[in-house]
């Protein structure tokens, strides 16, 4: 059972990644065509996740705004492990003074912990889509800048790393063939579990009012424009919710497994 | 058996308390100059006049004398550096301004909503931990099922949004069955779902990492030792086993706080709770900038005051510690 779970995951990546590049094949119906006369339908064969306040379907919608909401979830991870990147390659190569300033550094942007960093980033750039999802990748990259810092640290010791010091290997080479791919190794783990948090948090801002707006058909959007509708119309939140969700847990079997490979080998 | 005394102030490691306590101290009053720093500079990139926010927001019709009063009230017309001074010692001194949008002292509003949010926060910890310590417990004795179910948790946790969890919960135990109502009314009926909503992710979280440890733990040879000396399976678990378990829960602390604090924003929107959460975020959404400010530090503030009471615990509980 442990084993099937990743490819689980790996189906139901599958699944989004068509969501996304071809939602015309799930859903052909078009996502932003109102139709007044039916609106707040309950989920039934003709709509089945329902329709919303101005009678659009839900299951459309949510087809169709896989791709952006994927999209925001890797453009934040990638963002947050650009720049943890920077700051950890910085602290665990550069000079001690170097890596004792940016591990300060470090430790005073873990003073604002959660989405507290986020919400300081969205009140000065404003809420919106951009801002938001830069805002999930500055929260999330101390986190990564920490593990790639003490990933370095222990590869820089590496015997094969003193080997290509000794064989007149250049810093450049040695960085490029000996270090980077070992730090990446880990690399790729962090961000399998990362895609999935950040769609989570994106979404969390979305659905306080700070990320994507309606119509767009996204699902942070769909989730805060359902939001005066939660008591009454449940399905215009749980479905969007449903997907992020999915996606997130997908990317979170598909991490551990990864994970628990490399820790077997 | 007791505690080793060793942990105690008063016996022989007090020597090595006073230094480390200092050292402890010096780095959380520089962090909190940092984070203020950051945080007053930050604020300066907000395009637009400040003016503007504190008379009504963007497109205000105020006159351009009541521009020029509000900019001498609020300080805006000193310098930059003056005004970086100004507000560290009004720092120093407590104050933290007063809110644009609701035009009270911002302590004075942080005051009022501190106490909701701070039950809610350690009552969801007590949950969550409970929680932990049983799945902990049950996978450490029992075989597969327990395993699988701490680990489905431990997937479930890492991928729920707070919101959806809240929406799931309140569909379910509101709407459904009409056992707790959807908002959260005074007393403890209304506590019972933005508590869960917290608890629930935090325990799966907690459940792991215990689990590893005290798995890790059975198979040591401290426990073989307590063994050998006759000691019951019961208190190996409980005397030996959880207390090293304790170690790595204890430090996931200050990213329970983190998460406690983000999931409280989310939790009190939702449940139409007062607390920090909530003005934190209409605060976000007004730019009202020093009542945003204020919430920052305080909780940079707990988030140190945390990580510092982990580290004694951790010197507490784990004896290596205080040998180096």
């Amino acid at each position: 059972m442990r084993r099937l779970l990743p490819w689980i995951g790996i189906a139901a990546l599958l699944f989004l990644l068509i969501a996304a590049l071809a939602p015309g094949l799930l859903a052909p119906a078009d996502p932003l065509a109102i139709h007044p006369t039916q609106s707040f339908r309950a989920p039934s064969f003709a709509h089945l996740f329902g329709t919303d306040e101005s009678g659009r379907d839900i299951f459309t919608r949510v087809i169709h705004g896989t791709g952006a909401s994927l999209l925001i979830g890797v453009s934040a991870t990638a963002i947050g492990i650009g720049l943890a990147l920077v700051f950890g390659l910085l602290a665990g190569l550069g000079p001690r003074w170097l890596d004792f300033g940016t591990t300060r550094f470090l430790e005073v942007l873990f003073a604002f912990p959660g989405l507290l960093l986020a919400l300081l980033f969205i009140v000065v750039y404003g809420p919106g889509v951009v801002t938001s999802t830069i805002a999930v990748g500055l929260a999330t990259a101390p986190g990564y800048a920490r593990i790639i810092r003490s990933r370095v640290l222990v590869v820089r010791r590496a015997p094969y790393l003193e080997a290509a010091t000794v064989l007149g290997r250049s810093w450049w080479f040695r960085l490029w063939r000996h270090l980077l791919p070992n730090v990446a190794g880990s690399l790729f783990v962090l961000v399998t579990l990362g895609i999935g948090q950040s769609i989570v948090w994106a979404s969390s801002l979305s659905y306080l009012g700070l990320g994507a707006v309606p119509p767009a058909a996204e699902w942070g959007a769909m989730l805060s424009a359902g939001r005066t509708y939660l008591t009454s119309f449940w399905w215009m939140t749980f479905f969007p919710g449903l997907f992020i969700m999915i996606s997130a847990v997908a990317t979170t079997l598909v991490g551990r497994g990864l994970q628990e490979r490399s820790r077997d080998s | 058996m007791a505690l080793p005394v060793g942990a105690l102030p008063g016996s022989g490691a007090r020597r090595s308390w006073v230094p480390w306590a200092l050292l402890r101290l010096g780095g959380v009053a520089f962090v909190l100059w940092a984070v203020a720093t950051v945080t007053f500079f930050a604020i300066r990139l907000i395009p637009g006049d400040p003016a503007e926010a504190i008379l009504g927001g963007p497109g205000s019709q105020a006159s351009a004398a009541a521009f020029a009063q509000a900019r001498v009230d609020y300080g805006l017309d000193q310098p930059l550096f003056v005004q970086y001074l100004q507000y560290l010692g009004r720092m120093l001194r407590g104050e933290l301004g007063t809110s644009y949008a609701l035009k009270q002292p911002v302590i004075a509003i942080v005051g009022e909503n501190l106490g909701g949010t701070l039950l809610l926060a350690v009552v969801s910890l007590i949950v969550a931990a409970a929680i932990a310590l049983a799945l902990a417990a049950w996978s450490a004795r029992g075989g597969r099922v327990a395993s699988g179910v701490g680990w489905l948790l431990e997937v479930v946790a890492a991928a729920i949004p707070h919101f959806w969890l809240a929406i799931s919960l309140i569909l379910l135990f509101s709407t459904t069955f009409g056992w707790f109502p959807p908002v959260s009314v005074p007393g403890p009926l209304g506590l019972v779902l933005p508590v869960l909503t917290l608890a629930l992710p935090l325990s799966g979280f907690l459940a792991q990492v215990m689990r590893e440890s005290i798995l890790d733990a059975m198979a040591s040879p401290f426990v073989l030792a307590a063994r050998a000396r006759g000691e019951g399976s019961g208190g190996v678990f409980w005397r030996h086993a959880l207390r090293h378990a304790a170690i790595p829960a204890i430090g996931l602390a200050g990213w329970a706080f983190g998460s406690l604090i983000s999931g409280a924003v989310v939790v009190e929107t939702i449940f139409a709770r007062p607390g920090l959460g909530r003005s934190l975020l209409s605060a976000v959404q007004q730019r009202d900038v020093p009542l945003v400010l204020g919430v920052v530090l305080v909780v940079a503030l707990g988030y140190m005051l945390v990580t510092t009471l982990t580290d004694v615990a951790d010197r507490l509980v784990d004896p290596r510690l205080r040998a180096s």
